[in-house]
C-alpha cells in the first residue's frame, strides 16, 4: 500500500524531481515542477504524521533488507515535528518566493537553482528520516553540496566567498562527523543507531568511543552554527539569494540539532553526556550565544545579518534547553526548534519581500515601508514580535517551555539570562518596526509598492503558523513532549 | 442570559466596536456615533454583571490548555467587577470627550486612534475579567501593545522617544521581571490560578518569597513604582483622551489592579505579612510618593503636573496593598475608584483648556476660569480629591489607607501621607487660585476664548459629579471592596 | 599501552593535522582547498586501515581463504572519496569565479580590496 512507502516517497519526491527541473527549459515549468513536488512533500509529511500518531514509531527498511543490515528509515514524532518544520517552510518558501527567484536568479541558471533546492530539500529529509549513520553522512553532504551552490547564487559577489568559507568548514565538520562514525563502527560493528544503542552500552567507558563522542558533537556543531565555530553562518545567510536564506535559516540548522538529540541521547545517552561534563560545556556555549550574539544583532545594519545572529543567539537557546538533558528542558529544546523555523521563515521571508521591492536590505531600506507594504510589514512586526515572546505568539509559548524547563533545573540565573536575551531582541526587532511605521522614504529613492500575492500568501502562511501555533501549541508541544520522552526513554 | 455569557458579550464588546469603527470610518458621525454606542453597551453589560453577581464566581475556560493546568480563562471577583465598572463607565466619558478633542483640535487618523483606544479598553476588560495570571499577562501585553501607537499618534521625533521610553520599560520589566516571576510561580506551584489566600506552595521559603515579591512588584511597570516610572511622563505626548482614560484610569489602574490581585490573590496578604523584608515596598513606594510629588510641584506643563502626581497617587495604592492589612487593602481598592474618576475630570480639564485656549502651561492659566467656568470648577473639585478633602471620593480612600496605615503601626506610611497630602495641596491649589482670583493676562485678553466644546464640558462634569458621588454614595464601591478582604 | 601503537594511527594523525594546519593557516584560497583534500585523505587513510584484519585477503570466497579483510568500510570510503571528489571540484569552480569577480584568491588581497569599497 502507498501509506507504508511513505518514508521513502518522503525522500523519493524531491530526489527525483531535481534532475527533472534541471533539464527542463526557462523558469515557469521548473517553478511549477518544484512547487508540485514541495506541496505534494508535504502531505506526504501530514500522512506520515497521523500514521505516527496513530500507530507509534514506523521503521521501513530499504529494498526490503532488514536493520542492522540494511538501512532504515525510522519516523517518530521527533522526527516528524522537524519534517513538518522542513516541508512547511519549503512549501511556504517556494510558493511565495516565485518572484523574488526571477529577481535574483539569472534566467539562464533558474533550472539549476530548482534542482539544487530540491537536492537541498532531499538532503535534510533524508537525515531526519535515516537511521543509518553513515547515510546520515551522505545526505548530509548531498543538502551540504547544494547549500554552498544556493549561497553562492547570490547576487553580491562576496556570497562567492561566503559560500568558499562555508564550503571549506563545513567540510570540515562532516569530516569530524565521519571520523566519529568510524570509531563508533571499529568498536561496535554496526552503523544502525538503534543497534548501536544496545552495543555501546557496553564499551562507553572506553577511549575510543569518547572520541568518537567527541568528533561527533564538534562536526554536528559546526554545522548548527555552535557558538565558537558559527562564523561561517552570518556571511551565509546574509549573502545567499533571499529565498535561499529564508529556507536554510528556518531548516538547516534544525536539522542539525536534529542530528545532535539522536547522537547524544539515543547512542550515547544521558549517564555519558553528563558524566563527560558535555552537558554544562554546552549549556555555557547556548548561553553564551543568547547574549553575545543578540549583543552583536543589535549593531547590524544589513537586516538580513542582523536576523542571521538573531539565529545564532536562538540557537543558544535550543542549545542551552538541550544541555539541561531533562525531560522539560529536551522537551522545551524540540519546541523551540520548531517555533524558531517558523519565526525565522516568516521573517527571512517577509525580508525578501522588501528585497524584491525595495532593493536592498539595509535598516534605511525599510523606512517607511509599513505604508507602501503594509501586508508584508504587518507580517513582519508579528514575526518579530513572536522573536521578542509576545504572548499569542510561537515565542511566547517557547519562553515558556524554556523558562520552566530552567525553573525545573533551579535555574535561576539562567531563567534571568534568556529573559535579558528576549530584552536584546526588542533592542533589535523594535528599531526595525518603528523605521517602517514612522519613518517617511526617503524621496529620493523609487517609490515601493506591495508585495506580489503569492509572496504574501507565502509570508503570511508562516505568519499565521506562529500565531496559531501561539493560541493552539498542542500539537507542537504535544509532538515535542513525546520525543522528549522517546530521547530520554530511550537513553539509558 | 447566563452571567458568563453578559461576561463575554462585556469582554468582546470593544472589539467589535473597534471593528465597527474601522469599518465605518468614512462616514465621521456614524463613527462616532458608534464609539459611544459601543462604550455604552459595554458600560451596560458591566452594570448588568454587576445587578447578576451574587459572591460568585464565574469561570469561562477559553482555547486550549498549553500546559497542565494552564489556560486562558476568565474569572470575576469583587475587584475585578470594580476595575470593569470604572474603566467601562468612565469609557463613555471619554467617548464622548475624545469626539469633542479630535474634532476641536482637526487631528489626523481619527479612525485609528478610536480603533486602538476600543482594543485598549477590550484588553483593560480582559485584565479585570483574567481567572489567572497567564490570561492577565497576556492582556497586559496587549495593551502596551494597543496604546503604543497612540503614544507615538502624532508621529513627531519627540513622540516617537517618547514611544520608545514607553515601550522600552514597559516591555522590559515586564518581560524581564513579571514574566520570571510569573514562570517561577508556576514551575514551584504548578498553578497560576487567582484564589484568595494564594497558590505559593508551602515549599517556597520566606527568602525565595521575598525575590518573588519584588519581582512582581518592579515588574508590574504600569504601576508606575520608581525607577519604572519614567515611561507615564512620556506617555503624555499622546493626544489628551489617551492620557485622560488610558494614563489615568485603563494602563496605571491595571497595574495597581495588577499589584493588589498578586498580592491577595498569588501570595496571599496573610501569608506575606508574615514574610520579613516585605516592607521594602512600602518604602519604596513612600519614597516615589514623596519625590513624585515634589517633581509635580516644579512642572509648568499641565499634563507633566498631572503626570507625576499620577506617580504618586499609583504609589497611594501600592503602598497601601503592600501594607498588608485587610483596611488598607480595601483602602488601596477604593482609591484605585477614587483616583479615577478624579484623575479623568483633571485630564478632561486640561484637554479642554487647550482646545479651548490652545494653552499647555500652568503660569498662562491666569484668570481662565472666568471664561472657562465648568472647566475650572470640575477641575478644582477633582483637585480637592486629590488632596483627599471632602466632599469627594478621594478623602474616602484616603481615611481608609490612613487607617490601615495606623492598624499596621506603620509610622512612616502615615508620616508619608500627611506630608503628601500638604504637597498634593502644594501644587494643585496654586493652579485653582491662578485660575480664578488672578487677573487675565494682556496676551490673554487679546486671544478672546469661551468655554470648550459641549461634548467636552458635558464628560467633564460628568466625571466631576461622580468624584462627588463617590463621597456620598461610597456604598455599592466599598462593598465590591471589601469582597476582596472579607469573603472567603 | 605500548608506544608507538598501531602505527596507521600516527599516519592518520599527521596526514589529519598537517591539513588542518593548511586549513587554518594559509592565505591563499587554492591551497586552502590542497589542505582539505590531505585532510580528508587522512580520514580516508582511517577507514581503509580500519577494515584491514592480519593476514587477510580481499574479501571473495575462494577456497582456502578463511580470514578476510572486512569489506565495508572500504565501500563506505568508495562513497566518501566520491564525496570528496565533489566538494573539491566546487570548490574549484567557486574558485574560478571569485578569481573572475575579485581578480585574486588571496584572502587577505580580496579583503583589503573588500575594505576600500
Amino acid at each position: 500500500m502507498i501509506s507504508a512507502q511513505l518514508p521513502i516517497l518522503q525522500v523519493l519526491l524531491p530526489l527525483l524531481a531535481a534532475p527533472l527541473c534541471a533539464i527542463l527549459r526557462g523558469r515557469a515549468l521548473p517553478h511549477a515542477l518544484s512547487v508540485g513536488t514541495v506541496l505534494l512533500s508535504l502531505l506526504v509529511t501530514v500522512g506520515l504524521l497521523i500514521r505516527v500518531e496513530s500507530t507509534g514509531t514506523i521503521s521501513y527498511a530499504i529494498g526490503g533488507w532488514p536493520p542492522p543490515i540494511g538501512i532504515e528509515y525510522r519516523v517518530d514524532q521527533l522526527s516528524v515535528i522537524v519534517l513538518l518544520i522542513i516541508q512547511g517552510v519549503a512549501a511556504a518558501v517556494l510558493v511565495g518566493g516565485g518572484a523574488s527567484i526571477v529577481r535574483e536568479i539569472e534566467a539562464t541558471r533558474a533550472p539549476l537553482f530548482y534542482a539544487l533546492f530540491l537536492l537541498n530539500l532531499t538532503g535534510l529529509t533524508g537525515m531526519v528520516l535515516t537511521g543509518d549513520l553513515f547515510n546520515l553522512f551522505v545526505f548530509l553532504e548531498i543538502s551540504s553540496l547544494s547549500t554552498y551552490v544556493l549561497v553562492a547564487l547570490g547576487t553580491d559577489r562576496r556570497a562567492l566567498l561566503a559560500a568558499y568559507q562555508y564550503l571549506v568548514i563545513g567540510t570540515v565538520g562532516a569530516t569530524f562527523y565521519v571520523i566519529g562514525v568510524g570509531l563508533l563502527y571499529m568498536m561496535t560493528g554496526t552503523l544502525n543507531m538503534a543497534d548501536l544503542a544496545d552495543r555501546v552500552a557496553g564499551v562507553e567507558e572506553s577511549t575510543t568511543i569518547r572520541t568518537a563522542f567527541a568528533f561527533m558533537i564538534i562536526g554536528i556543531g559546526v554545522k548548527l552554527g555552535m557558538m565558537p565555530v558559527h562564523f561561517w553562518l552570518p556571511n551565509a545567510y546574509a549573502r545567499a539569494p533571499s529565498v535561499v536564506s529564508a529556507f536554510l535559516a528556518a531548516t538547516s540548522t534544525k536539522v542539525a540539532v536534529y542530528i545532535m538529540l539522536r547522537v547524544v541521547f539515543e547512542i550515547f545517552g544521558v549517564p555519558m553526556f553528563l558524566a563527560t561534563h558535555l552537558s554544562e560545556i554546552i549549556i555555557g556555549l547556548g548561553i553564551l550565544a543568547m547574549v553575545v550574539a543578540s549583543v552583536t544583532a543589535i549593531f547590524q545594519d544589513d537586516v538580513k545579518r542582523l536576523l542571521a545572529y538573531s539565529s545564532l543567539a536562538q540557537i543558544g537557546y535550543i542549545l542551552f534547553a538541550f544541555g539541561l538533558a531533562t525531560e522539560p528542558g529536551v522537551t522545551a529544546s524540540v519546541l523551540h526548534l520548531f517555533n524558531h523555523g517558523l519565526m525565522k521563515g516568516a521573517l527571512f521571508l517577509a525580508l525578501a519581500a522588501v528585497a524584491l521591492r525595495a532593493g536592498r536590505t539595509r535598516r534605511t531600506d525599510l523606512d517607511g515601508l509599513g505604508q507602501a507594504m503594509p501586508l508584508t510589514m504587518l507580517g513582519f512586526t508579528l514575526a518579530g514580535l513572536s522573536l521578542i515572546g509576545v504572548p499569542g505568539t510561537v515565542g511566547f509559548i517557547s519562553k515558556w517551555y524554556l523558562l520552566e524547563a530552567a525553573f525545573d533545573r533551579d535555574g535561576f540565573i539562567i531563567a534571568a539570562i534568556i529573559l535579558g536575551s528576549s530584552l536584546l531582541a526588542i533592542l533589535y526587532v523594535w528599531p526595525l518596526v518603528e523605521r517602517a511605521y514612522f519613518r517617511k522614504r526617503d524621496p529620493a529613492l523609487p517609490p515601493v509598492e506591495e508585495a506580489p500575492l503569492p509572496m504574501l500568501i507565502g509570508i503570511w502562511l508562516l505568519v499565521g503558523a506562529n500565531l496559531l501555533f501561539g493560541v493552539w501549541p498542542d500539537l507542537a508541544t504535544g509532538l515535542a513532549e513525546r520525543s522528549a520522552l522517546l530521547l530520554l526513554g530511550g537513553a539509558r | 442570559m447566563a452571567s458568563a455569557d453578559i461576561l463575554l458579550a462585556a469582554f468582546c464588546m470593544p472589539f467589535v466596536t473597534a471593528v465597527l469603527v474601522a469599518l465605518t470610518g468614512r462616514w465621521a458621525a456614524l463613527r462616532d456615533t458608534l464609539s459611544v454606542l459601543g462604550a455604552l453597551t459595554t458600560f451596560g453589560l458591566v452594570i448588568a454583571l454587576a445587578t447578576e453577581w451574587e459572591d460568585k464566581i464565574l469561570i469561562g475556560r477559553l482555547l486550549a490548555e498549553f500546559l497542565p493546568g494552564l489556560s486562558l480563562k476568565f474569572m470575576l471577583e469583587p475587584l475585578g467587577l470594580l476595575f470593569a465598572l470604572i474603566a467601562s463607565g468612565l469609557w463613555v466619558f471619554a467617548a464622548l470627550f475624545a469626539i469633542g478633542y479630535l474634532r476641536g483640535n482637526k487631528e489626523h487618523d481619527q479612525t485609528r486612534f478610536t480603533v486602538l483606544f476600543s482594543i485598549a479598553i477590550g484588553a483593560t476588560l480582559g485584565i479585570a475579567f483574567a481567572g489567572n495570571l497567564l490570561t492577565l499577562f497576556v492582556f497586559y501585553e496587549v495593551l502596551t501593545l494597543s496604546t503604543f501607537p497612540l503614544v507615538t499618534h502624532s508621529g513627531s521625533e519627540k513622540a516617537m522617544r517618547a514611544g520608545r521610553v514607553y515601550l522600552g520599560i514597559l516591555m522590559g520589566t515586564s518581560i524581564g521581571f513579571l514574566f520570571l516571576a510569573m514562570a517561577w510561580t508556576y514551575a514551584l506551584s504548578g498553578t497560576l490560578d487567582f484564589i484568595k489566600g494564594g497558590i505559593l506552595s508551602e515549599e517556597a521559603g520566606p527568602g525565595l518569597t521575598l525575590v518573588l515579591f519584588l519581582l512582581y512588584m518592579f515588574g508590574i511597570g504600569k504601576a508606575a513604582l520608581m525607577p519604572f516610572h519614567r515611561w507615564l511622563p512620556a506617555a503624555m505626548v499622546a493626544p489628551t483622551p489617551v492620557s485622560a482614560l488610558l494614563h489615568a484610569v485603563a494602563v496605571v489602574k491595571a497595574g495597581v489592579f495588577t499589584v493588589i490581585k498578586v498580592i491577595v490573590y498569588i501570595f496571599g496578604w496573610e501569608r506575606l505579612a508574615g514574610v520579613p523584608g516585605t516592607e521594602i515596598i512600602v518604602y519604596v513606594a513612600g519614597f516615589t510618593i514623596g519625590t513624585a510629588s515634589v517633581i509635580a510641584l516644579r512642572q509648568n506643563n499641565l499634563k507633566a503636573r498631572l503626570a507625576y502626581s499620577t506617580i504618586s497617587q499609583l504609589s497611594y495604592i501600592v503602598m497601601a496593598a503592600a501594607l498588608l492589612t485587610p483596611l488598607a487593602l480595601l483602602g488601596a481598592a477604593l482609591h484605585l475608584a477614587a483616583h479615577a474618576v478624579s484623575k479623568i475630570t483633571l485630564f478632561f480639564a486640561a484637554g479642554s483648556i487647550y482646545t479651548a485656549a490652545h494653552k499647555t502651561e500652568i503660569d498662562e492659566l491666569d484668570g481662565i476660569g472666568r471664561r472657562m467656568p465648568w472647566t475650572m470648577t470640575a477641575f478644582g473639585i477633582a483637585s480637592l480629591s486629590m488632596i483627599g478633602l471632602p466632599p469627594t471620593a478621594g478623602f474616602v480612600s484616603k481615611w481608609a489607607i490612613l487607617g490601615g496605615a495606623f492598624t499596621a503601626q506603620s509610622w512612616f506610611a502615615i508620616g508619608v501621607l500627611v506630608l503628601s497630602t500638604l504637597l498634593n495641596a502644594a501644587y494643585f491649589l496654586p493652579i485653582v487660585h491662578r485660575a480664578f482670583f488672578r487677573p487675565l493676562s494682556a496676551e490673554a485678553k487679546a486671544h478672546p476664548h469661551g468655554e470648550a466644546p459641549l461634548l467636552i464640558v458635558v464628560a467633564l462634569t460628568g466625571t466631576a459629579l461622580l468624584t462627588l458621588a463617590l463621597f456620598f454614595l461610597p456604598g455599592e464601591v466599598e462593598e465590591l471592596a471589601a469582597g476582596l478582604v472579607t469573603s472567603r | 599501552m605500548d608506544f608507538p601503537g598501531l602505527f596507521n594511527y600516527w599516519v592518520v594523525m599527521v596526514l589529519m593535522m598537517i591539513g588542518l594546519y593548511i586549513v587554518i593557516s594559509d592565505r591563499n584560497l587554492v591551497k586552502k582547498i590542497v589542505g582539505l583534500n590531505i585532510f580528508q585523505v587522512s580520514v580516508f587513510v582511517f577507514y581503509i586501515t580500519m577494515g584491514k584484519v592480519d593476514g587477510g585477503t580481499a574479501p571473495i570466497i575462494g577456497e582456502g581463504i578463511e580470514v578476510y579483510s572486512n569489506p565495508l568500510p572500504h565501500v563506505l570510503i568508495l562513497t566518501a572519496i566520491v564525496v570528496g571528489i565533489a566538494t573539491t571540484a566546487l570548490a574549484l569552480a567557486l574558485l574560478v569565479r571569485i578569481q573572475d569577480e575579485f581578480g585574486s584568491v588571496d584572502e587577505d588581497a580580496i579583503q583589503k580590496l573588500e575594505s576600500r569599497q
